[in-house]
């Protein structure tokens, strides 16, 4: 059953890195390129915050840092000519894994409404390091000068096409290994955790250890979704690591939905292309999106995903009667 | 580091007395808006993330009312009360209709005022930074306390902070009303199995915590530069504050408020690059040690 599962799943995943690589070729603008690997960076981010929001239960309002941090740590090695690419990627997601290692055995021992803001304080620390800590990451100029991109096994990254398939096949790959930590039994603990801690617990789970290892889990694929955007704008940004970015990717989640496992990259998706169309026609994004989010939340009170979803599920419903009654 | 710079400041009466004085008004700005945060998530369970922007309100409301009244009694008044009635009806509005709800949904709803409220700030004042200038009533020479030099709207802003803060513990230490409150805190269904309108309560509550926010920022508007996004900075120390201290203990924010307050004083000057690592050292300790804080209730 399991193989199975595994095997539909890779299944889907190389559908999608098709779709992901026919995609420029049927609109041939680079403008399209440009957004789908934004989408990629916060989709990523966004599906790793809902590894704690969706599956644990534990409401993250400081992923971001992990976000900064990839971007940071592979930046200032890319700068530093000493390292290639997928070394540098390494450690960058080894360095955030013990960062989130570090804040996570602090906050995951806390109540939800406490662990959201522990984690917004942390986060906050991080952004205040990066701006105080001029000398090293350049303050809030973000990291100048660029990131090199030395051509690594015949990989040419300078090359936007290339760039392109490096950044879907990385968020493939990410997504094959997210959706496996969710299907695999440390997954439907997690799930369990959720919905019953105490029941767990009883069971004789490590609730606090559960809780911290995909604690860190979701950090390092966030810092991948970092490492993807300071990739593709040669730098890095302490916005990065603002709390405006954690809450979008709550915003991602709650727009994607929490019915599918892909609902957060759908949410990321509507979400960019949301913030592309409010900063063409005005200054005030922040009022725009406020509001969007206030009639997501109390007026619809569920994401666009899960509003078709259940629309759809409703009407399928409403057919089987109909049918049943006839 | 400036750690000679700090022990020079030290040894010398007049500089730490200026410190003190320094470090008491930050800790008295961090009290009134932390103990509003505690209050609310003391009673109603929630977080209002949006707490920051609140205290930001209070100060623009000062602000106005300054510029058009040249009063600053009513400027200190617009900002608490404006900010308490707009508390008020963000609770009853926004916010209680998302109680039962999923954490994700409050903090959305939170995340979504800070957005409109920045905005909003940014429409009405432009994005550059206000001053509202210190009123005339305190144009006196500074007060002088051991060779050290006090302005004389510090003296005043510690003590009416004071006084708050006393009135504040008072009314939910002594009063039938701070009874009700604390009884609501603990088991609100059987408080309002006695006949009492919690959700009247929720919102009075609400309302109060909002104006102590409120009353923050009107009191800061002399002495800080407004501008948009300027509750955030507050709002994690604030947290910090209420985390050490513990939450829903008003006594435990005081003494939590004035220690960071002294922190970022004499931090300032002897490790200034470190003084945001040490308060997040001081709250990560606090968390490993009591994660119920000084004062508080324990956390589950």
């Amino acid at each position: 059953m399991t193989g199975r599962g595994f095997l539909r799943d890779l299944a889907i995943a190389v559908a999608l890195l098709v779709v992901l690589l026919v995609l420029p070729t049927v609109v041939p603008h680079p403008a399209m390129r440009d957004f789908v690997i934004y989408v990629i960076a916060y989709g990523l981010l966004a599906m790793s915050l809902n590894l704690l929001v969706g599956f644990t239960g534990l409401v993250s309002f400081g992923h971001a840092a992990y976000f900064a941090s990839g971007a940071y740590i592979f930046g200032l090695l890319m700068q530093s000519g000493k390292f290639g690419i997928p070394l540098a990627m390494l450690i960058a997601i080894g360095g955030t894994a013990l960062l989130a290692l570090v804040i996570g055995a602090i906050c995951v021992r806390l109540k939800e409404i406490y662990f959201a803001f522990l984690t917004l304080a942390f986060q906050m620390f991080i952004h205040s390091i990066i701006l105080t800590w001029v000398s090293l990451t350049g303050g809030d100029q973000g990291l100048m000068g660029g990131i090199p991109r030395p051509p690594f096994l015949g990989i040419d990254l300078n090359n936007g096409m290339s760039l392109y398939v490096f950044c879907s096949v990385v968020f493939v790959v990410c997504m094959v290994i997210m959706r496996q930590v969710v299907q695999s039994p440390f997954g439907y603990t997690l799930r369990m955790i959720r919905d019953n801690p105490h029941r767990a617990n009883f069971l004789g789970v490590n609730v606090v250890r559960m809780k911290l290892a995909i604690f860190v889990i979701a950090g390092t694929m966030a810092s991948v979704g970092g490492i993807v955007m300071a990739l593709f704008v040669s730098g890095a940004y302490p916005e990065f690591g603002f709390w405006t970015t954690s809450g979008e990717a709550i915003f991602m989640i709650m727009l994607g939905g929490t019915q599918l496992f892909i609902g957060p990259f759908i949410g990321a998706i509507l979400l960019q292309t949301l913030n592309h169309y409010v900063t063409i026609y005005t200054e005030h994004h922040g009022l725009v999106l406020g509001i969007v989010i206030l009639v997501f939340v109390l007026g619809l009170r569920r994401g666009l995903a899960d509003f078709v979803y259940l629309w759809f599920q409703d009407r399928k419903t409403k057919q089987i009667e109909k049918e049943a009654g006839r | 580091m400036e750690l000679q710079a700090l022990a020079g400041c030290l040894s010398s009466v007049s500089c730490t007395v200026m410190q003190v004085s320094t470090g008491l008004i930050i800790g008295m700005l961090l009290f009134l808006v932390a103990s509003g945060l505690s209050l609310i998530f003391g009673v109603l369970g929630v977080i209002n993330f949006a707490h920051g922007s609140f205290y930001m309100i209070g100060a623009y409301f000062a602000f106005s009312a300054y510029q058009l009244t040249d009063s600053f009694t009513l400027a200190i008044l617009s900002g608490a009360l404006g900010v308490g009635i707009f508390g008020m009806v963000f609770e009853r509005l926004f916010m209680s209709k998302v109680y039962g709800r999923d954490v994700l949904m409050q903090l959305l709803v939170c995340y979504a005022f800070i957005l409109i409220l920045d905005d909003m700030v940014k429409i009405l004042y432009g994005a550059e930074y206000k001053l509202m200038g210190m009123p005339q009533a305190f144009a006196l020479p500074p007060i002088q306390v051991g060779g050290g030099f006090i302005p004389s709207y510090y003296v005043f802003m510690i003590g009416i902070s004071a006084v708050i803060g006393l009135v504040l513990w008072l009314g939910i230490a002594k009063t039938r009303f701070g009874k009700v409150v604390r009884a609501a805190a603990i088991n609100p269904t059987m408080v309002g199995a006695l006949g009492i309108n919690t959700t009247l309560l929720y919102a009075f509550v609400f309302g109060i915590g909002s104006l102590l926010a409120g009353t923050a920022g009107a009191l800061a508007a002399p002495i800080r530069t407004l501008t948009p996004g300027m509750g955030l900075s507050i709002l994690i120390e604030s947290f910090i504050v209420t985390v050490i201290g513990g939450m829903g203990s008003i006594v435990g924010a005081f003494i939590a408020a004035l220690l960071i307050g002294l922190t970022r004083a004499f931090g300032s000057m002897g490790f200034p690059l470190f003084v945001d690592g040490m308060m997040f050292a001081m709250m990560a300790l606090v968390l490993i040690v009591k994660p119920s804080g000084l004062l508080g209730r324990p956390v589950h």
